[in-house]
């Protein structure tokens, strides 16, 4: 039942989070809001698997973790330099 | 305690009203930037999606693919080409006429389908006994290699072809590209 509660609360979070990623104003609170419904991905993930009783998904929240930060950090890293860290083309 | 299967059915309905809310600022986001970024939240919400259906190697591709590889790869596009989307003025009909036929032709598609996850659907009557007569039928030990290079030997050719033209595809697109820019 407990984990039933956190998983509606963090459902109703990513409903948050999703609504910040649309109305914006900026890029960046689009970035951090993705970024956030990434860990929520997370979050939904291992609470799944613990309600079904599977809690070997958890391995897999690593993965997501892992791949939440690669695509977050390619976008700041464009946003810094204006590029992927590539050597302009002349 | 509740019941997983509720459990199951609630968060499938919350998630895809989340996607379909995603997918509309997709479509009337004029950003490009935040059109990647957008793009990525739908790849995670769409992971979370396969997760609770049960297909955890199938999230495991989305996440990798859509969340990780794409954004970088868009990201590349935008830095060739421009980060603003050109606004054009004209509606086209046609495009749209398309798109709903496409989405009637599915839908129509989709209500002939067995109900999901139900145990006498034809995939399970017919699949049952691969099990058994996989290892004396092809003398392979893997079953999914079994089914894949031998039951379903012409499909994974048929998918072998597509692979291999998307790849000519690219290959002539990139060779095109660099002779430009040497002449």
């Amino acid at each position: 039942m407990m984990l039933a509660a956190v998983l509606a609360a963090v459902l109703v979070a990513m409903a948050l989070m999703v609504a910040r990623a649309l109305r914006g104003p900026t890029t960046f609170d689009r970035l951090l809001a993705a970024n956030s419904i990434g860990n929520g991905a997370i979050l939904v993930l291992a609470l799944f698997g613990f309600l079904t009783e599977r809690p070997e998904f958890l391995d897999l929240g690593l993965t997501y973790a892992l791949l939440n930060f690669v695509g977050t950090f390619a976008v700041l890293k464009f946003f810094r330099q204006g590029s992927l860290g590539a050597e302009a083309e002349e | 305690m509740m019941d997983p299967a509720f459990a199951e059915q609630a968060i499938t309905l919350v998630i895809l009203l989340l996607l379909a809310a995603v997918t509309v600022g997709i479509v009337r986001v004029r950003g490009l930037f935040a059109a990647v970024v957008l793009l990525g939240a739908y790849s995670f919400l769409m992971a979370t999606l396969f997760v609770v259906l049960d297909a955890v190697d199938v999230a495991m591709t989305e996440a990798s693919v859509g969340a990780g590889i794409s954004t970088v790869l868009f990201l590349g596009a935008l830095y060739l080409t421009d980060t603003k989307e050109a606004t054009g003025k004209a509606r086209e009909l046609a495009p749209l006429a398309v798109a709903a036929i496409t989405a009637a032709v599915l839908i129509w598609g989709m209500s002939d389908l067995p109900e999901f996850g139900s145990a006498d659907q034809p995939i399970h009557a017919k699949g049952a006994d691969y099990l058994a007569r996989s290892l004396p039928d092809t003398g392979i030990p893997n079953v999914v290699t079994s089914v894949l290079a031998s039951y379903r030997g012409f499909d994974t050719l048929g998918e072998t072809t597509v692979v291999f033209t998307a790849g000519i595809g690219v290959l002539v697109l990139l060779r095109r590209r660099s002779g430009q820019g040497k002449s």
